[in-house]
């Protein structure tokens, strides 16, 4: 029996498909994902055949969770709309996220600029020219208290986009509240401080892998302690991607750092269930629909089953792959702009169909500047179009079952199968960086689209296919005001004057000690933050014992 | 069959977004052009000391994060200043059409935006250094 089917009639129907088939002519296309993978014309219950329903899926919110992390998954609850944003100064910001919070937007995600992300204040010689224009200056829990004026911490939760100065940006968010009324147990939300992929993808690193790893480790114990509801780490597979690797990539990566996460923080001497429950996962959500569903239901499934077998994981939060998505930046395109809100509402969908627990859809400007307040209106109604139009949450893990969504979830675990072998082999994930693998791999993925697309053999509707004569852009810009850098460097004046600097001086001095010694540097930071000692300050105590990390140029 | 035309690749500033700049370098290797490319962030003193170290005949500025009108001119001030201004300059990015024509005016031969296939590039650099 197969599937319910007479084995015979099955063969003899298969046989006559197979026969019709290879008679047909066909386009002469690849038929291969984004990522370059087969996919096969037709997939039916001979791919299916060793699936179990109870060892390989399980039921949503049971191991191994391959159906969804929760029992009632969209039911019970939608995913957190949750739109990345922030540009110029911190009242900008506030700005935006009154408006987007006021149009329905569930969750809050601080983008910041460059020299907020590489540790620098904006009066340095390095943040020249660079002040506000990726993302929102935050140089003081002054300016952390700016952008979140007229918001309550302890009634929302915010997702902050920072990896190396995590610790700094944290304190400053905790102080904030606390200065608010909040108190630290009260507040959720999320830090980026996934390191390990700055040296993988993003590249926005400050100090090497080790003393990193002693920042994020004090950072899992802090929080385990103190700050109970809060996301230790987004571990990201979403960078990764825009990088230019593939999907398994993509997933195999994100897990190895996942796992080379745990293992740091068992070698920390950390109970494994007292940090994982609070290790969450970012994904990216890119072209090609079933192979993004597929990575998503492998990634839940990896992670369960690794927890339990190999890290001995007894509480059941320890098991659950809780991630945030966002939709692919690297796919839209400056040409016909409008044709990137209907990417990105295919990237979306297939994130909810995936079950994700979080979403930032990205708005049609974001190949030429930060988005317009219109411009994110339409990436945030995208996703509430999905929960509330087109009835998709009205049953969980809908795709489950499906022969090609089955066979390709499982291809996808064991090609990251051996990609974690392969990372074993080199010594683990600090060792394999430290060799370029990672950085190989994915440039290598990069350079072979880019030829696939420049062959025609992959498609890129209005640049290399179905272009406009008049490609004149339409589409109003948002442009960031070149006073901002000198506002900032005028509200540091500002700060350094009005602060009690013999404070600050000895907290910079306690954080010195702090760094070379073992104690948790965490509970100095924060003496540090609630004094407005500047990031760039904290930064250039940290450097002195730390050092800074170089990358070769290799390419 | 002349000199191999010598490129340098640069990542001027704090942005770490480098795809871009090695498929380029990638490519234009491929092409059978002499690449040396910087790393990520770097100082437009940096970018111009490597430019005259390696004897290159042009520089490319790979920039998205919205810094480009500071660093291009600083980088063309200082070429100029250490009497390297045969050394022509070109970039990509993200870089608003606006902002191409102020680039133009201060001396940018040319930026390839999103969208670019690199064979242009490869095209440009060999028409404007052909014997």
């Amino acid at each position: 029996m197969i599937d319910g089917k007479d084995e015979s009639n099955f063969k003899k129907a298969s046989e006559k498909f197979w026969g019709t088939y290879n008679n047909c002519p066909v386009q002469d296309l690849d038929f291969t994902t984004v990522s370059s993978e087969q996919v096969n014309p037709i997939y039916t219950p001979d791919d299916v055949s060793e699936l179990q329903y109870d060892l390989d899926l399980g039921f949503p919110g049971q191991y191994p969770f391959t159906r969804g992390v929760y029992p009632t998954m969209y039911r019970g609850r939608l995913w957190t709309m949750r739109l990345f944003s922030g540009f110029g100064s911190a009242r900008d910001t506030n700005r935006r996220y009154h408006y987007l919070l006021k149009h329905g937007q569930m969750g809050l995600s601080v983008a910041f600029d460059m020299p907020t992300i590489m540790g620098y204040d904006s009066d340095h010689k390095r943040s020249e020219g660079e002040v506000g224009k990726c993302g929102v200056a935050i140089d003081s829990l002054r300016d952390m208290e700016v952008l979140f004026d007229g918001i309550d911490l302890s009634g929302i939760t915010t997702s902050m986009t920072i990896n190396a100065p995590a610790s700094i940006l944290l304190a400053f968010y905790l102080s904030a509240g606390e200065k608010k009324g909040s108190r630290f147990d009260q507040m959720g939300g999320t830090i980026q401080n996934d390191i390990l992929k700055e040296y993988i993808a993003q590249k926005s690193w400050i100090f090497p892998p080790e003393p990193s790893m002693r920042i994020i480790t004090d950072i899992l114990a802090f929080c385990s302690n103190h700050v109970p509801k809060w996301n230790t780490i987004s571990i990201s597979g979403y960078h990764i991607r825009e990088a230019g690797s593939t999907a398994v990539q993509e997933l195999a990566f994100t897990l190895a750092d996942g796992f080379a996460y745990v293992e740091a923080g068992i070698a920390a001497g950390l109970d494994v269930d007292a940090f994982a429950p609070r290790l969450s996962f970012f994904f990216n959500s890119h072209l090609d629909f079933f192979e993004e569903i597929a990575k998503f239901r492998a990634a839940r499934r990896i992670w369960a089953r690794r927890m339990k077998e190999k890290y001995g994981a007894k509480d059941e939060r320890s098991l659950l792959l809780r991630f945030h998505t966002q939709t692919a930046g690297c796919s839209l395109t400056a040409q016909q702009p409008e044709n990137n809100i209907v990417r990105t509402a295919y990237q979306a969908l297939s994130a909810v169909l995936g079950g994700t627990q979080s979403l930032h859809t990205n708005s049609m400007d974001e190949t030429l500047a930060l988005p317009t307040e219109k411009a994110a209106t339409i990436a945030l109604r995208t996703q509430q179009l999905i929960a509330h139009e087109t009835g998709v949450i009205n049953t969980i893990d809908p795709l489950a079952g499906s022969y090609f969504i089955e066979s390709k979830t499982r291809e996808m675990e064991e090609k990251a199968e051996e990609y974690f072998e392969r990372i074993d082999e080199l010594g683990g994930v600090v060792k394999a960086i430290e060799k370029g693998f990672f950085q190989r791999e994915i440039g290598k993925a990069a350079y072979r689209y880019q030829k696939e697309v420049e062959a025609g053999r992959k498609v890129i509707v209005g640049v290399n296919r179905f272009r406009s004569d008049d490609d004149e852009l339409e589409i109003p810009l948002l442009k960031i005001d070149q006073r901002v850098e000198e506002e900032q460097k005028e509200s540091l004046k500002k700060l350094r004057s009005e602060r009690d600097n013999d404070k600050v001086s000895r907290e910079l001095e306690r954080l010195l000690e702090a760094a070379r010694g073992a104690e948790n540097i965490m509970p100095v930071i924060l003496d540090c933050a609630r004094c407005y000692c500047t990031e760039g300050e904290i930064i250039g105590e940290l450097k002195k014992v730390f050092g800074e990390y170089q990358e070769p140029p290799l390419f | 069959m002349g000199t191999k035309i010598r490129v340098l690749v640069a990542k001027p500033g704090l942005d770490g977004h480098d795809r871009g700049a090695k498929v380029v370098a990638n490519a234009l290797r491929d092409a059978g052009m002499e690449v040396i490319y910087t790393g990520l962030h770097q100082t437009p003193e940096m970018i111009v000391e490597s430019a005259i170290q390696e004897d290159v005949d042009v520089v490319g500025l790979s920039i998205l994060s919205g810094a480009h009108l500071t660093m291009f001119p600083r980088v063309i001030k200082l070429l100029k200043e250490k009497g390297a201004e045969h050394i022509k300059i070109f970039g990509g990015g993200i870089i608003p059409d606006e902002d191409i024509d102020r680039l133009k005016e201060i001396g940018v031969d040319r930026i390839f935006g999103p969208g670019t296939d690199t064979g242009d590039i490869i095209g440009y650099l060999k028409e404007q250094f052909k014997e």
